[in-house]
């Protein structure tokens, strides 16, 4: 502690201090009158219980303890007689650190209660001795004479003290760090707290002898610094975060289970802002800023045959026209090697943006997933603790909310009455051949809708190919296969829901399979939706060549025909007008398209669905309802339930596309972070305003690993595509960053080889000859199968060590019940019964109190104020202890026998626990 | 708050730091708490700690714990005297244990002691069958009840006793996947 501080603090505890001594002369010998008897009584006790076996321990600590008081004792009187004096000085420091130090052995027993309540008064004490010896060391600091006498004091320290004292402030220290995990009331904490803090700041600097002692002094300061700062830091984070009054607000409504959808909501969107951050910083600024201007090139140029019509609202929100030849898609980006003064390679940059986007989603996702795995920790032998967990874990303290808390009511209810028939039809379950006959055929329903729709979209995306080539369709043709597939995503889950309770699960069983099959349903329906467009996209790949060729041979025709009418063969002919040019399909282009089209028309049917299925219902049911036949809130069409499945799919669905789509339209990621944005404030209004709370509790804490773990899914699945793509297909030759390459990945060739020294190529080409790749892959497969057989041994050996620990914890068990000893936790917990005595005035007797007079009588009537709880605490040992046979069987502790030994009889029972304070 | 009028000194502040699981602006917002369900009886200078006491029916009311079924065992286990009348400490350390940061074991114990309506330390089956009448609103039939409660104590009760003590109901809950998700409370 700085000594500017020391001192501005000591004054105000100097005044505090002049208040204290003023009373602390009654009281300190009133208190000191108290003592004497009662170490006296220790030391007799002592003597008298060396004969007694049972508690040796027991006895060192009791011990110890009078003996600390005995020491102190000639030290308070000198102070009390010559407060003021300074010649005792040399003296009483080590006194009373050695009193300190015997109060600290207490201390390492500190947690035990009874020998802190007895310290009490003595750590009074001694904190009033810290602060004046504080004082005097500060009034000693100002003046000259006194500085000589501190550094007496500081030699006359030996080493073992020195390392004894530097135990105890290690051990006080943690004690602070520590002192929040305490069950202990708060005024006691608080007191600990201080206590500690003082003897900390007091004898840290102690420890140093001096140039090492100030930079022991500042070590510490800065220490302390240094958890203001993190502890500043911690709450700046914290209020970082957004969102969190609002998913609070939704969380007291509606339960944890909701407010887990809109976490995962806000923890998609943290991740699709990196990725946003990426391709703009990377791949869309620079072009934007540094890049040829639109219009310069035909690839950023409208073609003449589309230009009329291309800013007609139809065609851009189709994404043709201007739209089409925007930056937003991968057709707009040139393939010049370099761009603008920076010289940024913008292909590579390019590419490598879009294997950094899995990269880094991969990451985040199994690192996610790993820490929510660790949360979870061991995952509870289910069906243990059934019934337990129900009664003490179901209620959910967070709800806030009338109408949740009935719901809870009911749903706490309800599934006490399925688990009471579980248990009761456990051994029944007669009809088990009719249930398999109608769970196969639920499932077979549900594979025929699952190979229906799949086949439903395969269809129309081969029908919207044909469409493609055709001009005069409707709005119904263009945008079939997005109607299809969104119809597709609305109907099925109900129907499988229907179809669901033919199988009759149990419902949490019957969630997970439900989430499977409409994980099913959308993943059929996207890779449907991907096979058509490869085989657009092969279609497209045909039509190039020919394109291609076409288009050179127009070029010599445009030169030809121009040399030919101006006549002057040197005269170097005007570059045709970008427009005119004759372009390629552009594929990549038109896959980009497809994707943002979907990614939109989601949105839309999203957002649609929330404001036809929820707002208008929920409108409709509260203002019809004055004027119906029924009622509607209670009856049939009554209000939404927030489906957090279905929303959570929906979110892990569209994620994938956007996963696939990022590559070839790069502006779908900042679409993609708008649509999370304005989904957060869309549907936490929406959920607020128009849904009920559910009936069905969900799981939250578990689910969110689900969920991770679909999410994950799905990335690896949308990565096939595109790694497919990069591989393999021959990117356009007329558009995109990669054109004139016959292999994407041909950019990081071309940057090896041109812009890396020489030796760089070599080392390249050695490390992808499959003579090195081969190894490689085997080696990473052997440290798979090692790894693996390494974490199966951890887990057995974590399942030996549970069982051990459950062997350990019954041996203790049953050793606690046939001794009693000293439980910590045990102590704590009778700590905090309450004090009656406290109560104010002679409170209205409450019903629930009165089942137990007995108890009463016993915690009040040795008119120990203040202190029932320890002498309750006597008395239980006192009964308890004769008996060591059959503890079960024996009455609850502190009733039964509490009555009938009086104040006397207890204290004089009470062996092994000092006599009751005052 | 330093523009305004001084609640707590530094040192109370960084005390109760110390001491709970809040930052500093949430043991202020703790105070305003407090100061707001009796206006005219709590202080606005804590400084030179007021000995001030709400009573039970007060705090019960706030709307973090309106709705809980088992609102006035939390604030008789916090409370000194067993009557529900908090001190702004006792306060504080009531929402700390029922923080999102406290860990399982302090929860735990006083999970028990709210759950332990008869105040004896242990949970005996007449515990049981308040817990469960105050969770179910008194919709299970008595033999429902029973087996409930009958089915809860076989579970948990280890030696045997047909009561549960704080190391049966420490061992079942430090189990129970969603204690530390539902216990606590967001203020």
């Amino acid at each position: 502690m700085p000594r500017k501080n020391l001192a501005a603090e000591l004054e105000e505890v100097g005044i505090e201090i002049d208040g204290e001594v003023s009373d602390s002369d009654d009281s300190g010998t009133r208190k000191r009158a108290n003592r004497r008897p009662a170490a006296k009584r220790g030391g007799a006790k002592g003597r008298g219980r060396g004969a007694d076996e049972d508690e040796d321990d027991e006895d060192e600590e009791e011990d110890e303890a009078p003996r600390g008081r005995r020491k102190k004792k000639p030290t308070k009187k000198r102070r009390d007689a010559s407060d003021d004096e300074d010649d005792s000085e040399d003296e009483t420091p080590k006194k009373k650190r050695g009193g300190a130090a015997n109060k600290k052995k207490g201390g390492k027993a500190q947690d035990s209660d009874e020998e802190d309540r007895k310290d009490k008064g003595k750590d009074k004490d001694d904190d009033k001795d810290m602060k004046k010896k504080k004082k005097k060391k500060k009034d000693e600091s100002s003046s000259d004479s006194s500085s000589h006498s501190d550094d007496e004091e500081e030699e006359s320290l030996s080493e073992g003290e020195m390392a004894r004292l530097k135990e105890e402030v290690e051990e006080k220290k943690k004690l602070i760090a520590n002192i929040r995990n305490k069950p202990w009331r708060m005024k006691r904490r608080l007191m600990h707290l201080k206590e500690a803090q003082t003897f900390v700041d007091k004898f840290e600097g102690a420890l140093g002898k001096g140039k090492g002692r100030k930079w022991y002094a500042y070590k510490v300061m800065m220490t302390k610094k240094w958890i203001k700062f993190q502890r500043d830091f911690e709450n700046f984070r914290t209020a970082c975060i957004p969102w969190e009054s609002r998913i609070k607000e939704v969380e007291s409504h509606f339960g944890s289970s909701v407010a887990s959808y809109f976490i995962f909501l806000r923890w998609m969107y943290g991740m699709n802002l990196v990725l946003f951050g990426f391709t703009f910083g990377l791949v869309v600024i620079p072009e934007v800023l540094m890049g040829l201007p639109y219009g310069s090139v035909p690839r950023k140029t409208v073609p003449r045959a589309e230009q009329p019509t291309a800013q007609d609202y139809s065609v851009l929100m189709d994404f043709q026209g201007y739209c089409k030849y925007s930056v937003m898609f991968y057709g707009y980006y040139n393939d010049q090697r370099t761009i603008g003064l920076l010289k940024f390679r913008l292909p590579l940059s390019y590419l490598m943006v879009g294997i950094g986007t899995f990269g880094y989603s991969l990451m985040v996702v199994i690192r996610t997933m790993a820490k929510n795995a660790d949360v979870g920790g061991g995952d509870g032998d289910e069906g243990e603790f059934t019934f337990s967990w129900k009664m003490f874990t179901s209620w959910d303290y967070l709800i806030g909310n009338a109408e949740t808390a009935d719901n809870k009511y009911a749903s706490i209810t309800t599934s006490f009455k399925e688990s009471i028939v579980d248990e009761q039809e456990n051994q029944k379950d007669e009809n088990i051949h009719l249930r398999r006959f109608l769970r196969v055929l639920a499932n077979f329903l549900i594979i025929c809708s699952l190979g229906g729709s799949g086949y439903l979209i395969y269809f129309v995306v081969k029908r919207s190919q044909e469409f493609a080539t055709r001009d005069d369709l409707s709005w119904y043709e263009k945008n079939e296969v997005e109607i299809i597939m969104s119809l597709l995503g609305l109907l099925c889950p109900p129907l499988f829901e229907t179809i669901a309770e033919l199988e009759d699960y149990h419902p949490r069983i019957a969630l997970k399979w439900q989430l499977g099959r409409i994980f099913a349903l959308f993943l059929g329906n996207l890779y449907t939706f991907l096979f058509a467009l490869f085989d657009e996209v092969n279609t497209k790949l045909e039509q190039e060549q020919a394109i291609k060729n076409s288009s050179i041979w127009a070029m010599k025709e445009y030169y030809a025909n121009y040399s030919r009418l101006v006549n002057d063969s040197e005269a170097t002919p005007p570059p045709m007008d970008p427009a005119d040019v004759i372009r390629g399909p552009c594929w990549e282009t038109a896959v980009g398209i497809e994707f943002v089209k979907l990614t939109v028309s989601d949105i839309q049917v999203t957002y649609l669905t929330i404001l036809i299925g929820d707002f208008a219902r929920a409108v409709i049911v509260r203002f019809l309802n004055y004027c119906w036949c029924w009622d509607l809130e209670a009856g049939f069409p009554s209000y939404g339930e927030f489906d957090i499945s279905g929303n959570v799919l929906g979110l892990v669905f569209n994620q994938g596309m956007i996963w696939m789509g990022a590559f070839y339209a790069p502006g779908l990621v900042g679409i993609n972070v708008l649509r999370l944005l304005s989904s957060m404030y869309y549907q936490c209004w929406a959920v607020m305003a128009t849904n009920v709370p559910h009936e069905r509790v969900f799981k939250a804490s578990k689910s969110n690993n689900f969920y991770m773990g679909l999410l994950l899914l799905i990335l690896f699945l949308s990565l096939l595509p595109v790694v497919y793509t990069i591989m393999t297909l021959p990117p356009s030759f007329d558009c995109g960053p990669f054109s004139g390459k016959a292999k994407m990945f041909d950019v990081i060739m071309e940057t090896i080889d041109l812009d890396l020294p020489a030796f760089m190529g070599t080392i390249f080409s050695y490390a992808a000859n499959p003579g090195l790749i081969i190894p490689a892959v085997l080696l990473m497969v052997l440290a798979i199968y090692y790894l693996n057989s390494v974490s199966e041994a951890y887990q057995n050996s974590n399942m030996e060590l549970k069982k051990k620990m459950q062997m350990a914890r019954d041996e203790e068990k049953n050793r606690r019940n046939n001794t009693d000893s000293t439980n910590q936790v045990m102590k704590d917990l009778e700590d905090l019964l309450p004090n009656r005595s406290l109560i104010p005035l002679a409170p209205p007797p409450e019903p629930e109190k009165i089942p137990e007079p007995q108890a009463k009588p016993t915690k009040t009537k040795p008119g120990s104020a203040g202190k029932g709880v320890n002498l309750e605490k006597d008395v239980a040992l006192a009964s308890t202890n004769p008996n060591t046979r059959g503890p079960v069987s024996r009455p609850p502790g502190p009733r039964g026998p509490g009555s009938m030994a009086g104040p006397g009889g207890g204290q004089g029972r009470g062996r092994g626990r000092g006599p009751p304070l005052r | 708050m330093g523009n305004k009028q001084t609640i707590f000194t530094d040192e109370q502040l960084d005390a109760y730091q110390d001491c709970t699981f809040f930052t500093r602006k949430e043991i202020l917002r703790l105070h305003g708490r407090y100061h707001e369900l009796a206006p005219h009886l709590v202080p606005m200078d804590y400084t030179n700690d007021p000995d001030c006491k709400l009573p039970l029916a007060l705090i019960v009311n706030m709307p973090e714990l309106k709705e809980n079924p088992f609102r006035n065992r939390i604030v008789e286990a916090f409370s000194e005297d067993g009557a529900g009348n908090l001190s702004f400490n006792e306060f504080v350390d009531m929402f700390s244990v029922l923080s999102e940061m406290a860990p399982r074991e302090l929860k735990a114990i006083y999970a028990f002691k709210i759950y332990d309506f008869n105040v004896d330390n242990y949970l005996c089956k007449e515990d049981l069958e308040k817990t469960l009448n105050k969770l179910t609103k008194e919709e299970l039939t008595p033999e429902e009840v029973e087996l409930v409660c009958e089915k809860t104590i076989e579970e948990a009760d280890l030696d045997g006793d047909n009561k549960l003590s704080f190391t049966d109901f420490e061992n079942m809950i430090s189990r129970a996947p969603d204690f530390l998700s539902t216990f606590h409370i967001r203020i």
